[in-house]
C-alpha cells in the first residue's frame, strides 16, 4: 500500500518536472515532430487491422442477435456505430496503444536511464523527463485522438463490408442505420476520453522507465507495468469520464 | 579547480562516502582509483551533482556547486564534459546529430557554424567519414572517442571520464589515454578520470587519489604510488602477478 502512495506521489512530482519550462523549444519541437511519426505512423497498420476486423465482427454478431422481425435491420449499422464511437475506438484500441505504444516507451527511457543515456543529459544541465517526456506526451495529445477518429472510420468499414458481402443485411439498411439518431457529442465524448487515455498511455510508461534500476531484466518488468498500470488507470478513467459525461 | 571538502553521502542506512575532501588541479590529470564498490563512483556522480551529498562542498572554482538549484547548475554544467564508462552515446542519434546535440541545445551557432564544430571535433578525436554512422555501427573505441567529441564540443573546462579504457584492448585504452592528455592540455581543463586500469595509472597519474572503503585513503602521484607502503593501496596496485614481479625488481 505504501509502494503505491510512494509511486503515485513520485509519478507528480515527475509531472511536475516534465512541465517546467524547455530549454530549447526548436529542440522540442523536433522531438514532438519525431514523436508523431513514431507514434502515429508505427501505429497506423495495427489500428487498421484490428478495426476493420472489429467493426465486421460486431456487424456479424449484432445481426446474428436479432432474432425478432420486429427489430428493424438498420439497428445493426446503429449498433456498429454506436460501439465503435463509445467504446471501441476510444477504449479499446487506447488499450492496444497502451500496449504496443507504452511498452516501447517505457523500454527506450528505461534503456537511456541503465545506459547512462539519462545521466549524460542531466551532466549537459539539460531537464532530461522534460526533453524526453514532453514531446512524448504533446504528440500523443495530437497523433492518437486522430488515430481514434481513423479507427471509428475504419470500424464502421468494416461493418459495411459484412453488408456489401453477405446476404444477412443490406448496404441501404446500414448506411440508414449508421446515420439514424446520430448525436455529435457522442464523437465529442469519444475524445475526451481519447486525451485522458492518451496522457494515461505517454506519461506512466514513461514514470515507469525513467526510474528503472538494474538491467535488461528490469526493463523488461518496468515495461510490463507499465501496460498493466496504464490498461487499469484507462479502464478506472473510463468509467469516471462516462460517469460524468453520458449520465 | 574543483574542490570536495568533508563530503558525505549515505544511502539509507549505509554510508558511502566518509569525510572526503580532496582538491582537483586544472591541466592536470586526475585520477581517482580504487576497488569496485569503494565508492569512487558514487563520489564522482556527487561532484557533478547527480547524487546530492549529505553534508560537505563542492567547488568549482570557488563557486559553491553544493548549494546552487536546478537552474543555477545548469551554468556550470554546460562547463562540464562527461565521458561515461559506456560511452552514453545517444543511441537513436547518428554521431553527428550526437556531437551536435549539446551545440543545438546550448549555443545560438548557424547550422553551418554547428557542422563546423562538429567535424573539428572529430577530427580531433581522429575520426572521419563516420558522421552519419550510428552508435550501434561503431567499435568500442570509435563509441569512447565520440563521446570525447561530444564532451568537448562546448569547450567545458571540467572533463569527468568514467573508466574510459573499460571493455578496450590495451592499444587502443593508450589511444584514449593519449587523447585525454592531450585535450586536457590543449584546452587548460581539470580532468578527472575513474579508473581500474594501472596501465593508465603509471601513463597519465599526474594527481592520483585512492578511496578505500568510502575514504580518501591515499593520495599522491605516479612515482609516489609505487614507492608507496600503504598496505591497503599496494594490494591494490600489486593484485596482478606481473606488478608483482615489477615490484620485486
Amino acid at each position: 500500500m505504501l509502494t503505491t502512495f510512494y509511486n503515485i506521489g513520485n509519478y507528480f512530482l515527475l509531472l511536475g518536472k516534465v512541465f517546467k519550462k524547455p530549454d530549447n523549444f526548436k529542440m522540442y519541437w523536433r522531438q514532438i515532430v519525431h514523436e508523431m511519426v513514431s507514434l502515429g505512423l508505427g501505429s497506423l497498420g495495427l489500428i487498421s487491422i484490428i478495426s476493420v476486423f472489429m467493426g465486421a465482427v460486431v456487424t456479424l454478431q449484432t445481426v446474428s442477435a436479432i432474432d425478432s422481425p420486429l427489430i428493424p435491420l438498420y439497428t445493426v449499422g446503429y449498433a456498429t456505430r454506436q460501439s465503435f464511437i463509445l467504446e471501441l475506438a476510444p477504449t479499446i484500441m487506447c488499450l492496444i496503444l497502451a500496449g504496443k505504444v507504452g511498452s516501447n516507451i517505457s523500454s527506450e527511457i528505461g534503456t537511456m536511464r541503465i545506459t547512462e543515456q539519462i545521466d549524460a543529459l542531466e551532466i549537459m544541465g539539460v531537464n532530461s523527463a522534460s526533453y524526453l517526456i514532453f514531446p512524448k506526451i504533446i504528440a500523443s495529445l495530437f497523433t492518437i485522438p486522430i488515430i481514434v477518429i481513423y479507427s471509428m472510420f475504419l470500424g464502421i468499414i468494416g461493418g459495411y463490408i459484412v453488408g456489401a458481402y453477405s446476404d444477412m443485411l443490406t448496404i441501404e439498411d446500414y448506411l440508414y442505420g449508421i446515420r439514424w439518431d446520430f448525436k455529435t457529442f457522442d464523437v465529442i465524448y469519444a475524445l475526451i476520453k481519447t486525451l485522458f487515455f492518451a496522457f494515461v498511455i505517454t506519461s506512466i510508461p514513461s514514470y515507469h522507465g525513467y526510474y528503472v534500476r538494474g538491467g535488461a531484466l528490469e526493463i523488461g518488468k518496468s515495461s510490463t507495468k507499465s501496460v498493466v498500470y496504464s490498461s487499469i488507470t484507462i479502464l478506472i478513467v473510463n468509467y469516471i469520464l462516462t460517469q460524468l459525461l453520458l449520465i | 579547480m574543483i574542490e570536495i571538502k568533508n563530503i558525505n553521502k549515505s544511502f539509507g542506512e549505509k554510508q558511502v562516502l566518509h569525510d572526503v575532501s580532496i582538491t582537483f588541479h586544472r591541466r592536470k590529470i586526475n585520477l581517482i582509483i580504487g576497488a569496485s564498490g569503494s565508492g569512487k563512483s558514487v563520489l564522482t556522480k556527487c561532484i557533478v551533482g547527480l547524487h546530492e551529498v549529505d553534508s560537505g562542498n563542492i567547488e568549482y572554482d570557488g563557486r559553491d556547486f553544493t548549494h546552487m538549484n536546478f537552474n543555477q547548475r545548469k551554468s556550470i554544467r554546460k562547463e562540464i564534459g562527461m565521458l561515461f564508462q559506456g560511452s552514453a552515446l545517444f543511441d537513436s542519434l547518428s554521431v553527428e546529430e550526437n556531437v551536435k546535440f549539446p551545440l543545438q541545445m546550448y549555443t545560438k551557432m548557424t547550422e553551418e557554424e554547428i557542422l563546423d564544430r562538429v567535424n573539428f571535433c572529430l577530427n580531433r578525436v581522429e575520426l572521419i567519414n563516420v558522421n552519419h554512422l550510428y552508435p550501434a555501427e561503431l567499435s568500442g573505441g570509435m563509441q569512447k572517442r565520440v563521446g570525447i567529441a561530444r564532451a568537448m564540443a562546448l569547450n567545458p573546462k571540467y572533463l569527468f571520464c568514467d573508466e574510459p579504457n573499460s571493455g578496450l584492448d590495451p592499444q587502443t585504452g593508450i589511444v584514449i589515454d593519449n587523447l585525454i592528455r592531450e585535450i586536457t592540455e590543449e584546452y587548460n581543463m581539470t580532468t578527472i578520470v575513474i579508473t581500474h586500469d594501472m596501465n593508465s595509472v603509471m601513463e597519465t597519474g599526474d594527481h592520483i587519489t585512492f578511496i578505500h572503503k568510502g575514504k580518501k585513503w591515499w593520495e599522491g602521484n605516479r612515482k609516489e604510488i609505487l614507492k608507496t607502503d600503504n598496505q591497503e593501496l599496494c594490494d591494490f596496485v600489486y593484485a596482478s602477478r606481473i606488478m608483482k614481479k615489477f615490484k620485486n625488481l
